[in-house]
C-alpha cells in the first residue's frame, strides 16, 4: 500500500513538472521569441486555456503528498519555508500575469505583464530545481525531525549550494526545451520557426542538464533522459514536433523519477545523522486514509485524465502567431 | 509578537485576503450560468453579453482565488507543520480529495468555458460553467468540513501506537452538523458579496447601456435573497455553535454568568464587556436554544467547566473581539440587504434610481465583503485557545523550530504581493466593466488559429 501510495505521490509530481515544466518554459520563451505585442500574445495563448488545469496538478502533488504522507510534507514545507513561500509568491505573481495581461488596456500594460510573466516563470524554474536537488540531498534534519539553525539562515541554507545550482541549471534548460518544443507545436508563422530553431539547440543543452542530474541522483534514469532530451533536439531539426514535443515531456518525467526514487526508501534523507532520516514507512500516514485516498483516487482520477484529454483535443489548433490581414 | 502571534497573524492575514476572492467566484460562477441559461431560453442578446462580462470578471477573480488558495495548501506544512503532522489523516485526505474531485473540475471547465465559445456545440459550451459553478459549491462543502472538524472534532480516534488522530469515518467528517449548518450559511453569504458587486457595476455603467439595468437588479435581488438566506441559516449555525462551543456563544454575547431568559445586547460598553448594554431582552435565549426563558451558559462557569475538565488555563477568547465581529457581521449584512431592497423599490416598473443612491451604491460590495470577513474572524479567534476544539491547543499546531525572521519575512512578502494584487485587480475590474457591452467577446484573436495539431 505504501509503494503503491509512493508511485501515486510521484507521478503526480511527474505530472506537474511537465505540464507545468512545459508553461513554465513558455513563460519564459514567449516574451523572449515573441518579437512584438501580437507574437508575444500568440505565446500566452498557447498556454492560455491549460495552465489553470496544470497548475492544479501541484495541488494534487501537495495533497496527496500530505495525505499518503503527512511527516514528509510537513518536514520539506516548514524545513524549506523560506524559499517555498518565494515559490508560491512567484506562482501568485505569475499566475495573475498570464490572466490578467489580454484582459487591460493598452501595449504598455500588456508589455508589463509580460515582463512580470517571463520574470517570475524563470524564478519558479530555477527554484525548483533548485528544491529538486534539496529533495535529493536531504536537509538538516535533527533527532525531532526538524531543520536545525536560526532566523533566515535556517531554511534558506539549503538552497544555496552547489548542488542546488546545478539542479536549478538543469531545471531551466529543461524547462526552455519543454518550452520551446510546446511553441513550435502549438503555433504558426514567424514564432514556430524560432521555436524550432530554439530547439534544435537546447536539445544538447537539455541533455546536458539531465547528465547533471544523473550526477546528482546517481540514477541510470537520468542517462536514459539525457539520451531523449538529445533525440528530441534531433527531432525537433528534422521538423518532427509532435515526436519532439513528446520524447522531452519523457525525459523530464525520467528525471523527476530519478529524483524521487535517488534515495530508495529514504524519502528524506538527513544530512545530520543518516539515523534521522524519514523513509517511506515512517513518513506514511495510517492504512485507513491510504485506503481512503485509492478509493478517491480510483473513482475520481481516471475522470479527471479523462476531460483535461477533453480541453487538449478542444484546443487543438495551431495559434497563428504571423499577422493576418483583416 | 513571538512566533506563535506572527504565524497566526500570517494565517489570518492570507486567509481572509484569499476570503475575498473565494465568495466572488461561488456566486459570479452561479450567475454566469444563470445568465446563460437565460440567454439559451429567451435568445436576447443582453443575457449573452452579460454572461460573457460576468465571465470575464469571473476569470480574473478565479485566478487571484487559485493563487492565493495554493497558499492556503501549503501553510500547513509551512507553518503549521506539528498540526499537519497530527491531523494528517484527516485533513490530508480532505484537501487531496477537494484538489482532485472538486478543483480540477473548476479549473479545466472554466478554461473549456471562457475560450470554447466557438468551439463546443452550445448545450456541452453552457453545460461547461453549470459545471464550474457546482465545482465551486463542492470545494466549499469540502473545506468547510476541514473547517468545521476544528470548530467540532468528529470522526476520529486517536491512535495510542502513533500518538496522532486517525480518521475513522469520511463521511462523518464530511457530514459534520457543524458543516451541515455552516456551508448553507458561507454559501448564503458568497452571494451575497458576487451580488452586490453586480448591483454595483450595474449602477455605475447604467448610463452607457440599458442592459446594465439587468445586472443591477440581478444583483439586488441576489443580496437580498443572500441575505435572508445568510439570516436563516445564520440562526440554525448560532444554535448548532451553542451547543458544541458553548464558550464561543457566551463570547459572542459577553455573558460572563449563567442566564435564563438572557437579553441580546446590541451595543455595550466597559472592559471587559459590558457595563451598559442597550439590551433586547430575552433575545439571546431565542438565539440560542429557541427558547425565551432557556438558559445560556455564561463565561465564568465555562472556564470553570473547562479547566476541571482539560486541566489549568484559560479557555476564554478575547472577549471585545467576539462581541464586536459578530455585530459588526450581521450588520454590515443587514445594510447591505435594506440598500438592495431599497434600491429594488426605487427602481420598481422601470423606474429610475435618485441621484444620491447611483453615487453612492458602487461602494455596497464593501457591505457584504466586511460581513464575511467579520464572520470568519469571530468564528476562528472565538475558537481559541483551541486549534481543534476539546483536542489541541494552538500553540501545539505550530512547525517546531520556526523562527520568527522567517515568518517576518513571508508576512511582509504576502502583505506586499497581496497588496499589489489587489490594486490591479480592482483596476482591472474598473477597465473590463468600462469597455462596452457588445464588445465583450472573451478572445476575439482566437478566431485566427489555424489548422489542428494534436
Amino acid at each position: 500500500m505504501i509503494t503503491l501510495w509512493f508511485s501515486v505521490v510521484v507521478l503526480a509530481w511527474v505530472l506537474f513538472f511537465v505540464l507545468e515544466g512545459f508553461d513554465f518554459g513558455v513563460g519564459v520563451l514567449g516574451p523572449l521569441l515573441g518579437r512584438d505585442d501580437h507574437e508575444r500574445g500568440a505565446a500566452v495563448r498557447t498556454i492560455g486555456p491549460f495552465w489553470d488545469g496544470n497548475e492544479v496538478w501541484l495541488v494534487a502533488a501537495i495533497g496527496v503528498t500530505f495525505a499518503a504522507f503527512p511527516a514528509w510534507y510537513g518536514a520539506l514545507l516548514s524545513g524549506l519555508y523560506v524559499p517555498m513561500v518565494v515559490l508560491l509568491l512567484l506562482l501568485a505573481v505569475r499566475g495573475v500575469a498570464l490572466e490578467f495581461r489580454g484582459k487591460g488596456d493598452g501595449e504598455r500594460y500588456r508589455r508589463r505583464a509580460d515582463v512580470a510573466l517571463a520574470a517570475s516563470s524563470l524564478g519558479i524554474v530555477l527554484l525548483w530545481g533548485a528544491l529538486l536537488a534539496v529533495f535529493v540531498r536531504g536537509l538538516a534534519l535533527g533527532a525531532d525531525g526538524q531543520v536545525t539553525g536560526a532566523g533566515l539562515a535556517r531554511s534558506l541554507d539549503p538552497v544555496l549550494t552547489g548542488e542546488a545550482l546545478l539542479g536549478a541549471l538543469g531545471a531551466l534548460l529543461a524547462a526552455l526545451l519543454l518550452g520551446a518544443t510546446f511553441l513550435s507545436l502549438r503555433t504558426s508563422g514567424p514564432l514556430r520557426r524560432r521555436a524550432r530553431m530554439l530547439a534544435r539547440w537546447l536539445g544538447t543543452g537539455g541533455a546536458v542538464a539531465l547528465l547533471l542530474t544523473g550526477v546528482l541522483t546517481s540514477s541510470p534514469l537520468a542517462l536514459v533522459a539525457a539520451v531523449l532530451s538529445f533525440a528530441a533536439g534531433l527531432l525537433a531539426r528534422a521538423g518532427r514536433e509532435a515526436l519532439a514535443f513528446a520524447t522531452t515531456a519523457l525525459a523530464v518525467a525520467g528525471a523527476v523519477v530519478a529524483v524521487f526514487t535517488a534515495r530508495g526508501a529514504v524519502v528524506l534523507h538527513s544530512t545530520v545523522d543518516p539515523a534521522f532520516s524519514l523513509t517511506r514507512a515512517s513518513a506514511a500516514a495510517t492504512p485507513q486514509a491510504l485506503e481512503l485516498i485509492t478509493w478517491a483516487g480510483v473513482l475520481i482520477l481516471p475522470g479527471v485524465l479523462a476531460y483535461q484529454a477533453f480541453s487538449y483535443w478542444v484546443f487543438r489548433r495551431r495559434v497563428a502567431s504571423e499577422r493576418v490581414p483583416s | 509578537m513571538d512566533v506563535l502571534d506572527l504565524t497566526r497573524l500570517q494565517f489570518a492575514v492570507v486567509t481572509i485576503y484569499h476570503y475575498f476572492f473565494v465568495p466572488l467566484s461561488i456566486s459570479l460562477a452561479a450567475s454566469a450560468a444563470g445568465l446563460q441559461i437565460a440567454w439559451l431560453r429567451t435568445r436576447r442578446a443582453e443575457y449573452l453579453h452579460l454572461t460573457k462580462f460576468v465571465g470575464k470578471l469571473l476569470i480574473v477573480t478565479f485566478a487571484v482565488g487559485v493563487v492565493t488558495g495554493l497558499v492556503q495548501e501549503f501553510q500547513f506544512g509551512l507553518g503549521w507543520s506539528a498540526f499537519a503532522n497530527f491531523y494528517g489523516d484527516v485533513f490530508g485526505p480532505t484537501l487531496a480529495i477537494e484538489g482532485m474531485l472538486a478543483f480540477f473540475l473548476e479549473a479545466t471547465f472554466l478554461a473549456l468555458w471562457y475560450f470554447g465559445w466557438d468551439r463546443l456545440p452550445r448545450l456541452v459550451h453552457t453545460a461547461c460553467i453549470v459545471i464550474v459553478a457546482a465545482g465551486t459549491l463542492l470545494s466549499a462543502f469540502i473545506i468547510l468540513a476541514a473547517n468545521s472538524f476544528m470548530q467540532n472534532p468528529v470522526a476520529y480516534a486517536l491512535d495510542p501506537a502513533t500518538g496522532r488522530a486517525r480518521l475513522t469515518s469520511f463521511t462523518e467528517l464530511m457530514l459534520n452538523k457543524v458543516n451541515l449548518a455552516a456551508f448553507p450559511h458561507t454559501m448564503a453569504g458568497a452571494l451575497m458579496v458576487g451580488g452586490a458587486l453586480l448591483l454595483a457595476l450595474g449602477v455605475w455603467r447604467l448610463a452607457a447601456d440599458p442592459a446594465y439595468r439587468i445586472l443591477a437588479r440581478l444583483g439586488a435581488w441576489l443580496t437580498l435573497a443572500g441575505g435572508g438566506f445568510t439570516a436563516l441559516t445564520g440562526d440554525h449555525l448560532g444554535k448548532v455553535i451553542t451547543e458544541v462551543q458553548p464558550m464561543k456563544m457566551a463570547a459572542a454575547e459577553a455573558l460572563y454568568e449563567t442566564t435564563s431568559g438572557a437579553p441580546f445586547a446590541v451595543f455595550a460598553t466597559g472592559k471587559p464587556l459590558p457595563e451598559f448594554a442597550l439590551e433586547i431582552p430575552w433575545l439571546l435565549s431565542i438565539l440560542a436554544k429557541g427558547d425565551p426563558g432557556a438558559t445560556v451558559q455564561g463565561i465564568d462557569d465555562l472556564q470553570a467547566q473547562y479547566a476541571a475538565e482539560f486541566g489549568p488555563g484559560s479557555y476564554v477568547p478575547m472577549i471585545p473581539v467576539a462581541f464586536w465581529t459578530f455585530r459588526l457581521m450581521i450588520g454590515a449584512g443587514m445594510l447591505a440587504m435594506a440598500v438592495a431592497a431599497f434600491y429594488l423599490w426605487r427602481t420598481r416598473k422601470a423606474r429610475q434610481a435618485p441621484h444620491w443612491l447611483t453615487r453612492w451604491l458602487p461602494l455596497i460590495p464593501l457591505l457584504p465583503a466586511a460581513a464575511n470577513t467579520f464572520g470568519w474572524i469571530f468564528t476562528e479567534t472565538a475558537r481559541q485557545p483551541w486549534i481543534a476544539f476539546g483536542i489541541s491547543k494552538t500553540a501545539d499546531g505550530i512547525s517546531p523550530g520556526l523562527t520568527s525572521t522567517e515568518v517576518l519575512f513571508s508576512l511582509a512578502g504576502f502583505t506586499l504581493v497581496y497588496g499589489v494584487l489587489a490594486v490591479v485587480w480592482l483596476r482591472l475590474v474598473r477597465h473590463l466593466a468600462r469597455q462596452p457591452l457588445a464588445a465583450s467577446s472573451p478572445s476575439p484573436a482566437d478566431k485566427s488559429d489555424l489548422a489542428p495539431v494534436y
